[in-house]
This record gives C-alpha cells, sequence and structure tokens, in this order.
C-alpha cells in the first residue's frame, strides 16, 4: 500500500502533531518501509484463523459495583496548566 | 413531488449504577466540579480499567426487553479523538462486536402498531462535562469537569425504520420507559441521562435508496427533538426542491429559534481509528448472566398494558395513562385489590390522584394518599356516608395533609345526610318556599325537578344524598 504525503498528513493532523515540510517526507518513507515489511505477513494464508487480538486466556473479568472513592479536588488539578472554579480551564471551546 | 422520511435514532443512557464504569468513582449528579474522578477516569498513564458487573446486568437487561440476541463476546475499543471533555483522547466503547444485536420494539403512533428494529446496543463510557465560563475571567476560555467521565452509558442504536416526527417521538419514549420501568436509567433528559441523537434524511417516496442523512444533536426533550426533525424535513425538501444537493453533516438544534445549525468543526471527517481495548479483556457473557438479567426482569410497559386492559376491562387509553410508569401501576393494582371496581380507581387515579402529584410535582412514590387510603375513601363513597362530590375534596384534604378520609369527613361533619326523617323535612321546607315553581311542577313542567333538589342540596351545603332527595321531592309533589 502507498504512502503519500497526504496520508503523513492527515494522520499528523489527527494526532495534533505539527510536522515540518522535511520531516512529512522523512516520515512517508519511513512509514513506507515499516508498512511494507508488516506487508510481509499478509502472505500468509489466515483464512478461517481468527485475529488474535488476546494474547492471555478469555475470562470473565469484572467487579462488584462498589464506590471506592476519589481523590481530592487539588490533586485532581494539580497537574493542570490553568483551573478556575474547580474545574480544568481550557481555550473556549464553542464560539 | 413526495418525499419520505426516513430516521433513526441513538439513544444514550446513563446506567443507574452506585460507582463508574471502570473504577470505583461515585456517580451521583450534581457533586462540586472534580470531586468524583481518580487516576482511572483522570486518564494517568499506568492505570487500568476494571469493568463493572452491573452495568453489565444492566445492559443485559435491556437487550433482553428490546429482544436482541446478546454476543456471548463483545469486545471493548478506543474511539479516538481529542476534545477537552476526555481526558484519555479516546473514549471506551465497543465497535465491531457490540454486547447485543438485532432486536426490536413495538411502539404505537397515533392508533396504530409499528415495528422499530434496533441495530445494536452497545456498552461505553460517558465523557466530561464543559462548562462556558461566564464573567471577565472567564472570557475566552471553557472548564473542564471530570465527574461525569467514566459513568456508564448503553447506546441504542435503531434501525432507519422511523418515517415521521411523532412516531420518532414515540420510539424514544418507549425506549425510555422500558429503561425506567427496568429502573437501569433514571430517563431524566434535562439532566442529559437519557440523551438522543437524530439521523434524518429525505428521499423520493418508492425510492429505495437511502438519501444523505443528518445527524442531529441537541434535542433534551421530546418536544424538541421533533421540532428539530420537523425543521429538518422542511429544510431538506426546500434544498432538494430547489434543486441543492444535502450535505451530510452534524447540526445542532437551537431550542430558542426552532432550528438547527451547522455544527462547523475543523475536526476532519469522523476518523475515529477504533481499535480493540488493550487494558480490557473481551466480555465474557455467560448463560447465567442471561439468566440472572433475565430473571430479575418486571414485567414491561407493553406487556402490563395489554394485561390491564385485559384483566381489569379498562379502556387502552387508562390502560396506557396508569402502566406510564411503574410505580403509578403498582399503586393501581394495590388499589384495585383494596377496593375493586377497576374503572372507578382508575378514574380516581389518573383524575384526581395525577391532577394533585402534577401540580405539587410530586412523583408518586411520595403520594401522602395510600393505595390503602384511596381505597377507604372510596369505600365511604360506596356506602352511601359521603357524597362522590365531598369526596373529591376529602381527597384533596387527604393529599394536602397525609390524613386518612374518615378522620377528615367526622371532622368537617360532611357524611351524607340519608336519613329520610331529616330529608323530608328539607324537602318540605324547599316546596314551602316555592310555590310558583311547585304550581308549574304539578302542571307538567317536571324538569323542574333538578331545581328542588338544588334547593335542598344548597340548604344542606351539599350534604343531601341527591338521590333520595329526588325521590322524595317527586313523592311529595305526585
Amino acid at each position: 500500500m502507498p504512502i503519500t504525503k497526504k496520508d503523513v498528513e492527515h494522520v499528523a493532523e489527527l494526532a495534533r502533531l505539527a510536522l515540518t515540510e522535511e520531516e512529512k517526507e522523512l516520515y512517508t518513507g519511513q512509514l513506507q518501509r515499516i508498512l511494507d515489511y508488516v506487508e510481509t505477513l499478509s502472505g500468509v494464508n489466515t483464512r478461517g484463523v481468527p485475529p488474535t487480538t488476546y494474547t492471555v486466556p478469555e475470562r470473565k473479568a469484572v467487579r462488584a459495583d462498589t464506590v471506592i472513592g476519589s481523590i481530592p479536588q487539588e490533586d485532581a488539578l494539580s497537574n493542570a496548566p490553568e483551573k478556575a472554579k474547580g474545574c480544568f480551564r481550557v481555550p473556549r471551546i464553542i464560539e | 413531488m413526495k418525499y419520505e422520511t426516513v430516521i433513526g435514532l441513538e439513544v444514550h443512557a446513563q446506567l443507574l449504577t452506585d460507582s463508574k464504569l471502570f473504577c470505583g468513582c461515585r456517580t451521583r449528579f450534581g457533586a462540586g466540579p472534580n470531586t468524583q474522578v481518580c487516576p482511572v477516569c483522570l486518564g494517568m498513564p499506568g492505570v487500568l480499567p476494571v469493568l463493572n458487573a452491573k452495568a453489565m446486568d444492566y445492559a443485559l437487561k435491556m437487550a433482553l426487553a428490546v429482544n436482541c440476541a446478546v454476543n456471548k463476546k463483545s469486545v471493548f475499543a478506543r474511539k479516538n479523538y481529542f476534545y477537552p471533555d476526555l481526558p484519555k483522547g479516546y473514549q471506551i466503547s465497543q465497535y465491531s462486536e457490540p454486547l447485543a444485536e438485532k432486536g426490536f420494539i413495538d411502539i404505537e403512533n397515533l392508533g396504530s402498531a409499528r415495528r422499530i428494529g434496533i441495530t445494536r446496543i452497545h456498552m461505553e463510557e460517558d465523557a466530561g462535562k464543559l462548562l462556558h465560563g461566564e464573567g471577565p475571567d472567564e472570557e475566552g476560555a471553557s472548564l473542564v469537569d471530570l465527574n461525569r467521565t467514566g459513568v456508564p452509558l448503553i447506546e441504542i442504536v435503531s434501525e432507519p425504520d422511523i418515517r415521521t416526527p411523532d412516531e420518532a417521538v414515540s420510539y424514544l419514549k418507549a425506549i425510555r420507559d422500558i429503561l425506567v420501568y427496568l429502573e437501569i436509567c433514571d430517563g431524566n433528559m434535562q439532566e442529559g441521562s437519557l440523551r438522543c441523537d437524530a439521523n434524518v434524511s429525505i428521499r423520493p417516496a418508492g425510492e429505495k435508496k437511502l438519501g444523505t442523512k443528518i445527524e442531529l444533536k441537541n434535542m433534551n426533550s421530546f418536544k424538541f427533538l421533533k421540532d428539530a426533525v420537523v425543521y429538518e424535513i422542511d429544510r431538506q425538501t426546500e434544498a432538494v426542491e430547489s434543486g441543492e444537493r444535502v450535505i451530510q453533516e452534524t447540526r445542532l438544534f437551537d431550542p430558542s429559534a426552532g432550528v438547527t445549525r451547522s455544527m462547523r468543526t475543523k475536526e476532519e471527517a469522523h476518523d475515529y481509528r477504533y481499535f480493540p481495548e488493550p487494558d480490557l479483556l473481551p466480555l465474557i457473557v455467560g448463560e447465567d448472566d442471561i439468566e440472572k438479567a433475565r430473571s430479575s426482569m418486571p414485567e414491561l410497559p407493553a406487556g402490563k398494558k395489554a394485561r390491564f386492559i385485559k384483566e381489569y376491562s379498562i379502556p387502552a387509553y387508562d390502560a396506557g395513562v396508569l402502566t406510564a410508569h411503574r410505580r403509578l401501576a403498582d399503586f393501581y393494582e394495590s388499589s384495585v385489590r383494596l377496593f375493586g371496581e377497576p374503572k372507578t380507581v382508575s378514574n380516581w387515579v389518573m383524575g384526581e390522584l395525577l391532577r394533585l402529584l402534577n401540580e405539587h410535582s410530586k412523583d408518586i412514590t411520595d403520594s401522602p394518599v395510600t393505595p390503602e387510603k384511596l381505597a377507604a375513601l372510596l369505600k365511604l363513597v360506596k356506602n352511601g356516608d359521603i357524597s362522590g362530590k365531598a369526596a373529591k375534596e376529602v381527597f384533596e384534604e387527604m393529599f394536602t395533609t397525609g390524613r386518612d378520609a374518615a378522620s377528615i369527613v367526622n371532622e368537617k361533619g360532611m357524611t351524607q345526610i340519608s336519613d329520610e326523617g331529616e330529608l323530608a323535612r328539607a324537602v318540605d321546607e324547599a316546596i314551602g318556599r316555592n310555590p310558583d315553581s311547585v304550581e308549574k311542577y304539578r302542571a307538567g313542567k317536571t324538569k323542574l325537578l333538578g331545581f328542588f333538589v338544588g334547593e335542598v342540596l344548597k340548604a344542606t351545603k351539599g350534604r343531601a344524598n341527591p338521590g333520595l332527595v329526588a325521590e322524595l321531592v317527586k313523592k311529595k309533589l305526585s
């Protein structure tokens, strides 16, 4: 599958990465090589084989609906660059 | 040209668990901002989510209630997007392998029954809440409260089987009623514990292919859902008729203007890059889980309504009103068990009780009048101790004070006068006071019977038994 510069720009936009023109060129080539390498797997016949999404044995892993409690508000906000009124403060989302 | 509207609804319901979907934070509505959060729901590195068993049980109940097939194995997936109400940068949801699929519900719209398909039900976590600041400090800022982040949701996706705005409302009401009956969601659209998006498109009547769909958001009441869909049908019809193309987009309903507006976001077309959530094992649902959910399910609204019509021989309308809320239906059934006469009880519950509950903004569970007290009042009426008119007054007093009927009747001297001697005296007086009317009556104007009964009632402050009075008047004037 050929990777174009447009693909790189799209993925960078989704990941909120600001790339320079040189980086875009560089990553286009690098991503192409990575994908070509992984493409080797397509040569294997996997018809009828379910994808191995999980490598540990499947079992039910649930917890009871019990309130354990939370952390104090000031701890929750301690990493926030900006805060106000007990909230994280971010640039306005809607006009 | 005639157009057909095609509507599908996506309903999000908050589940009434004590703790969040993947962590032990409390889910209670209305706590101070960011006080019900922990490293898991804040999206701190290195934490691991663990599924809440009760959320699964609740989701299974809904799946069974709307006739879905439950997948023995479903998979949680990460839905990736950036928004400040989503601290992890992804929402844990289910995508290609949801909890349940291929169900349906039968709804009633304008007297006719319709079957609406349910595509799927999946579990996911809620996002946080954005507050758009006011005041000079918050100009240009939004505030983020993450208490809601991680609260369990189920998303119920319908097939595009809905054809009219009214049908959309009927469907949403039916879904809400089922959720509330199951006691897995409080169904409050204003507080956002029940939310609804609508996919709306139009196509020429008879056309099989679907038109371009518009996703409508921000409708937090049944009325707004209807208004938004009505507006959207008009807008799309106008566009198509003037030769424009409908562009696929998300539009927000603006309730104050009654219009939908395009959400101009810079976000590129939906590209959520879903992938299986590596921190959670697939959800394995056993026969025992399904059996547990099934065995604790209450009778559902549609079934209860049908049973009420059959068992109590009451009109479909009554049965519909009485079964709209599970606790109201319980109240009705208890009252009938105590008093009998299902239609009489229905009239009182639908009339006086619901009126007063509405006026006092009270829920049936907070009703000061219990089924026992209502039955006792109705027995007084049946025995002729008080008149039906007085009973309404007594009922209102019972409702506002919580007292029982007998004590109010005794205290106010409202007992109906059924003693013939006493009534005969009152009748004689009325006859004596109105010689003209007596003459006219005797001359054949028997309609004046009502006048005499009225006179006696007035004189006895409404306590005279009107049936007996009428008989006495007839006898004396014949």
